[in-house]
């Protein structure tokens, strides 16, 4: 979970400077930065933030393979996004609500982050409505973006050790949720498979997609050429 | 202002001067002389453009931050610099302009953006140094903005300060950190010190006998005090600071004169400011290109919002789909038509 929100982070990273319009500037950074903010205390959690973001190799990297896709264009991130944080505004959801589920610390971090994820999920709501609704380019933009990136969106209901939720329940409730949404922005449900044998649990069991190797390059090249260097 | 007689402008004037003799602030309605809305305009939307462009050399380095804290540091602070570019276009919209307006003028170069951002950032010291040299000559320059004598203008400038003065003093933390860091974090703390000094110094603008808008802007007291001042006032306050960052000030000339009580130094280069103004620094085509080209890129982003507003606006739609689409937090971009704050 903390490599899901520190890699998701870093690729919004990439659009400072870059976004469609200076609202939206404000509003990925602080998404970003929300990420990172649940990133560093879940990595706390198992060690050093630091250590673990950039001294691991791409294999040892758990995050799921949705949230290391390249930015794409603004749908794309706007897709991977309703995915990601609808996603994560259920699972902390039902961490904050049943402490059982995972740790103590855990619940905690939860209950805090429940709030950001809403409005994350909340951001890309709106934003698949206007894009789905909006124009004919952006409609097609849109359907494009919610098709290519469907394919990783069964791995995000694996198991994942450590936390006991009933998985299926949650996936039905993820698409429960995403199927309304894409419906009321007049977009097709994608109809493609969501696991296939190359991709089930592997970014959870350390196997990405290229791009993340280029993206783990870039993160971690400074810290690793100061190797023992505070900053 | 049409039909103004010649009597009716004499006293408009009259009231206008004496507001500002008053030290009273002047508020949109209020009527002022057109060089004066002309000027204002100006200097507000550079000043909004510098905070666009400013971003981008920062954010050069957040995908490269060297620890998480850092990042989050610069994340932060690029957020705020987008923030402070939209409080700065609003308040250049009291005075008739448009968001729209004063961006086409910047992408098409009518407009200008401060001097400095057409520097590179090299290595990841250039970040700390940009937050204590260049926020804290933007400090330098902003504070006696807060009591510019435009009301939105002074107003935007006590927010902006506030955040301002937070970023300088975490990049002077940052470059405190790499001073006393290895032997290679000092070095690289010193070279960004020593590439970015001279262009701070050049941010208050060309020497008082040169700069053309300056007596007016005093007489009108948008401006309050000379760019040779601010700049003086600047160097007082870095040496002491370079001193305790254990990091040296690339100028023979430096010393301190009892006389005066203040820091002498060496001379500015002007022709290179000169060269970056007319476009030629290392970085003007680059930051001018990328900020086109994120305009270009996203306007079927704009058109799809403007459209969709378009739709669910018309009275035939109801309600209940306009009040679903205005929740949330109020920063969903929709290209200016106004439903954000509707």
């Amino acid at each position: 979970m903390g490599d899901d929100a520190l890699v998701l982070s870093q690729r919004l990273g990439e659009w400072a400077g870059h976004a469609p319009v200076l609202e939206e500037e404000v509003a990925l950074a602080n998404i970003a930065l929300d990420l990172l903010g649940q990133a560093r205390v879940l990595l706390s959690l198992v060690g050093d933030e630091d250590e673990l973001a950039f001294l691991r190799e791409e294999r040892a990297f758990r995050n799921v393979q949705l949230v290391e896709q390249p930015n794409g264009d603004f749908a794309h991130t706007i897709a991977r996004q309703l995915y990601f944080s609808t996603y994560q505004r259920l699972l902390y959801g039902r961490l904050a609500a049943a402490p059982e589920t995972g740790s103590a610390d855990l619940t905690a971090l939860a209950a805090k982050a429940v709030k950001e994820v809403a409005y994350h999920q909340d951001h890309a709501g709106q934003w698949t409505l206007r894009l789905g609704d909006g124009t004919a380019e952006s409609r097609t933009r849109m359907q494009t973006a919610c098709d290519a990136l469907w394919r990783f969106t069964g791995e995000l209901f694996l198991p994942v050790e450590g936390l006991d939720t009933d998985w299926a329940e949650l996936e039905s409730d993820w698409l429960t949720s995403v199927s309304a949404v894409l419906a009321r922005a007049g977009l097709t449900v994608p109809d493609g498979p969501r696991l296939t044998a190359w991709s089930a649990g592997a970014g959870r069991q350390g196997v990405h997609t290229e791009p993340f190797g280029r993206m783990l390059a870039e993160m971690q090249h400074l810290h690793r050429s100061h190797p023992g260097a505070t900053w | 202002m049409t039909a103004v007689t010649a009597d009716s402008q004499q006293a408009y004037e009259t009231v206008f001067d004496a507001a500002i003799a008053a030290d009273e602030r002047i508020e949109p309605r209020d009527w002022m002389p057109d060089a004066y809305r002309a000027t204002l305009v100006r200097q507000i939307a550079q000043h909004a453009h510098s905070e666009i462009i400013g971003m981008q050399p920062e954010a050069n380095w957040i995908t490269r931050a060297p620890s998480l804290r850092r990042k989050a540091i610069l994340m932060a602070k690029v957020q705020d610099e987008a923030g402070h570019g939209l409080y700065l276009y609003s308040a250049a919209e009291t005075l008739g302009t448009s968001r729209e307006e004063l961006l086409d003028k910047l992408h098409s170069g009518r407009q200008k953006y401060s001097s400095i951002f057409n520097y590179p950032t090299l290595t990841w010291a250039d970040v700390g140094a940009i937050g204590w040299l260049v926020d804290g000559a933007a400090i330098t320059n902003q504070v006696p903005l807060c009591r510019c004598s435009y009301g939105p203008y002074a107003r935007a400038m006590v927010r902006v300060c506030k955040e301002e003065s937070f970023h300088q003093r975490q990049g002077y933390e940052a470059l405190l950190a790499l001073s006393r860091g290895t032997p290679d974090q000092h070095a690289m703390a010193q070279d960004a010190v020593d590439r970015w000094w001279w262009p701070s110094l050049m941010m208050f603008g060309p020497p008082d006998d040169q700069s053309a808008h300056s007596a007016q802007s005093m007489a009108w007291k948008i401006k309050r005090h000379s760019n040779d001042e601010l700049r003086q006032r600047f160097v007082d306050i870095c040496v002491p600071q370079a001193e305790s960052l254990g990091l040296t000030l690339p100028d023979p000339d430096l010393r301190w004169n009892e006389e005066r009580g203040h820091y002498d130094f060496g001379p500015i280069d002007w022709s290179e400011f000169q060269q970056i103004l007319k476009g030629n620094g290392p970085c003007n085509e680059q930051r001018i290109t990328q900020r086109r080209r994120a305009h270009e890129e996203g306007a079927w982003v704009r058109e799809a919002a403007a459209a969709y507003a378009a739709k669910h606006t018309a009275p035939q739609h109801g309600t209940a789909q306009n009040d679903t689409a205005r929740t949330g937090t109020g920063q969903l971009g929709t290209g200016g038509n106004g439903e954000a704050t509707a």
